[in-house]
């Protein structure tokens, strides 16, 4: 089996404890961000960004049977705990000028703090608005799938401590099996709207960061087709070039038809 | 008694911060009879929703660009040097204006510096710029520009320098700063333009809907804003009208082609703030230069060069307003989560007049 690991991250296990995200911080020294009240349901951490690399998302769905045993009569939740998707084609990394992001023997895709120049050129660069820069420290910051960790043969910090193994970690063959076999065994329980979230069909090219939610996945702001912002290069460049044959041509065009001075 | 006075803030007890944050609460409420802040729900209003339809509470999917106020006019100043430096050298070669050419140099340099000083700002270490120079990575047009600029740099610096010597100290440095004027314009051809590609090739729904023409966009306002400022700086040759107003006419149809588009992506363009700012910077560099350098193609010699001072103030102040608009759309592109999400765009929902402004608390801090 090959080095590289990725999460299955099942939000049908999910509780919503937010273990995850205090590991993580704990863990990785992040900072607060606010003690904000948001109104959005439990959530008040909102989004990850550069001092939150694991944030669980609160879904308030209509009153039905879940799979938890919820009663008819009450709404039910869905939690998914949402991370660096650390793509296959990693937007930010192809961005990335310096170097400083490169992609670990794990798979995952790193920021080496000492490298990166706070350019925030990844942050316009990531389809998934994970990677952000950190304004008083100047340079940009994500989840590093804890390669401190897995360095030394441990898993990532959020998933040991997930008490109901919703954030699952282990080499990729396995997890992405995982979640197919999660998939259909939900199926066949009746719960048709679960689905896994692997835009394998996109630039991205599938994602080291399976999820499995229900229902639409873009409730859970998860988009239908995330692109690697280089597929625009080539138009782009296509342009710059007729850019400058117009600034090249132009300005001979209008200095050999005037007069000498 | 004690107690009481401990409830009561004493200047050396109190956060100022804090208070006065109570009092800006207060005067808010008077106003408008109610506070507008994150968890407050306006009576009546629907409750927030994670569904299909509202996104994920509405929170923005992409992040917002991050780049401090240097970004802009860096763009701005990278596009008018590397269109004078061009400029310059077929002004040299084609020998029909070496005062033209000699300026060109200069403007050249100084905006070479002007331009690294602006992103080494926004870097906020000079030594963070070095790490640009640490590898070249083609399909990263943020690698590309920034060896471009160091390039252009190099050789504008070259050029100007060995211009001086030669002028002022009578140094036999002229065949040298040919060969570095040539290598600067070399240059100069991508750096006017390469910021259009920067914006264009990313995830922001407005500018990489626009990959096709920014670069053309961004190529010409350069063009437009050297023009402008070599006439401001008393350079009268006609060839510099011609330019401009060929420059100007692209400009306009540019203008028309973002009026024209029906794209959800390039609402920010036309409405909002932003929308003002990119119609301003539109008219100023589009009509208004083309029409004011047509009538001083055709006008007397004095009347002639007022018309085309108008005009160079005028494309020089739309250029910067451009790429004003260009990154500040660019932030209202980022917070419109129907884009990424594709969810068709209904204006009336309260929802998304709330979209406006950045829900995420980390966006905001940020």
């Amino acid at each position: 089996m090959s080095t590289t690991t990725a999460f299955f991250t099942d939000s049908t296990l999910c509780i919503g404890c937010k273990a995850c995200e205090v590991a993580c911080k704990e863990w990785n020294g992040l900072s607060d961000d606010g003690f904000h009240w948001s109104g959005n349901s439990y959530d008040n951490t909102g989004a990850v960004g550069h001092s939150t690399w694991r944030h669980v998302k609160f879904v308030e769905r209509a009153p039905e049977q879940g799979i938890g045993g919820n009663s008819p009569e009450l709404a039910s939740w869905v939690f998914s705990s949402d991370v660096c998707k650390h793509c296959e084609v990693a937007g930010c990394l192809e961005a990335c000028p310096t170097g400083a992001i490169v992609r670990t023997e794990f798979g995952g895709v790193f920021v080496q703090p000492d490298i990166c120049n706070g350019c925030s050129y990844c942050v316009v660069a990531c389809p998934f608005g994970v990677v952000q820069r950190n304004q008083d420290d100047g340079r940009a910051f994500k989840c590093t799938f804890c390669y401190d960790r897995q360095k030394v043969g441990l898993q990532p910090a959020c998933a040991q401590a997930c008490p109901t193994e919703s954030i699952k970690f282990g080499p990729i063959e396995e997890m992405q099996l995982v979640a197919t076999e999660r998939l259909q065994e939900l199926q066949a329980r009746g719960m048709d709207d679960a689905c896994v979230y692997d835009p394998t069909n996109t630039s991205v090219e599938g994602l080291h960061a399976l999820f499995l939610v229900r229902g639409d996945p873009r409730q859970y702001n998860l988009p239908p087709h995330p692109e690697v912002p280089t597929v625009y290069n080539k138009a782009g460049w296509t342009s710059s070039a007729v850019a400058a044959g117009l600034l090249l041509f132009g300005s001979l065009f209008a200095f050999l038809g005037s007069a000498k001075r | 008694m004690s107690s009481n006075l401990q409830d009561r803030p004493t200047p050396e007890h109190t956060d100022w911060a804090r208070e006065n944050r109570l009092f800006e609460l207060r005067r808010e409420a008077e106003r408008k009879g109610y506070v507008d802040a994150d968890s407050v729900r306006i009576a009546g209003a629907p409750f927030p929703k994670a569904s299909p339809e509202s996104g994920y509470y509405g929170i923005n999917l992409l992040k917002e660009p991050q780049w401090s106020w240097e970004i802009p006019p860096y763009f701005f100043v990278g596009g008018a040097a590397g269109a004078a430096a061009v400029l310059g050298a077929i002004a040299h070669w084609t020998g029909r204006d070496q005062k033209l050419a000699r300026d060109c140099r200069l403007l050249a340099a100084g905006g070479a510096i002007v331009s690294s000083a602006l992103l080494i700002s926004d870097l906020g270490r000079p030594a963070r710029f070095l790490a640009m120079l640490r590898v070249f990575k083609r399909q990263s047009p943020m690698s590309v520009g920034a060896w471009t600029l160091a390039a252009f740099g190099s050789f504008s610096g070259a050029a100007a320098f060995a211009q001086i010597a030669a002028d002022r100290y009578g140094l036999p440095v002229r065949m040298l700063g040919n060969v570095a004027e040539v290598f600067s314009a070399a240059a100069g051809l991508p750096f006017s333009n390469y910021t259009g590609v920067l914006i264009g090739a990313s995830v922001i729904p407005v500018w990489n809907e626009h990959i096709h023409s920014l670069p053309i966009h961004f190529g010409m306002s350069g063009l437009n804003s050297a023009v402008g400022i070599l006439e401001l700086m008393g350079h009268e040759n006609p060839a510099l009208n011609t330019l401009g107003i060929g420059a100007a006419a692209v400009e306009t149809l540019e203008g028309v082609n973002i009026e024209v588009s029906r794209k959800p992506a390039a609402e920010p363009l036309k409405r909002g703030t932003s929308g003002f700012i990119t119609r301003m910077g539109g008219i100023l560099s589009g009509p208004v230069p083309l029409a004011l350098r047509i009538a001083a193609a055709f006008a007397g010699n004095r009347s002639s060069n007022q018309l085309r001072k108008a005009a160079a103030i005028s494309s020089v102040a739309g250029s910067m307003l451009t790429r004003v608009a260009w990154v500040q759309a660019g932030h209202v592109s980022a917070r419109d989560w129907r884009l990424p999400l594709e969810i068709e765009q209904k204006k009336e929902l309260p929802f998304i007049a709330a979209a406006g402004k950045p829900v995420s608390k980390m966006v905001k801090r940020a």
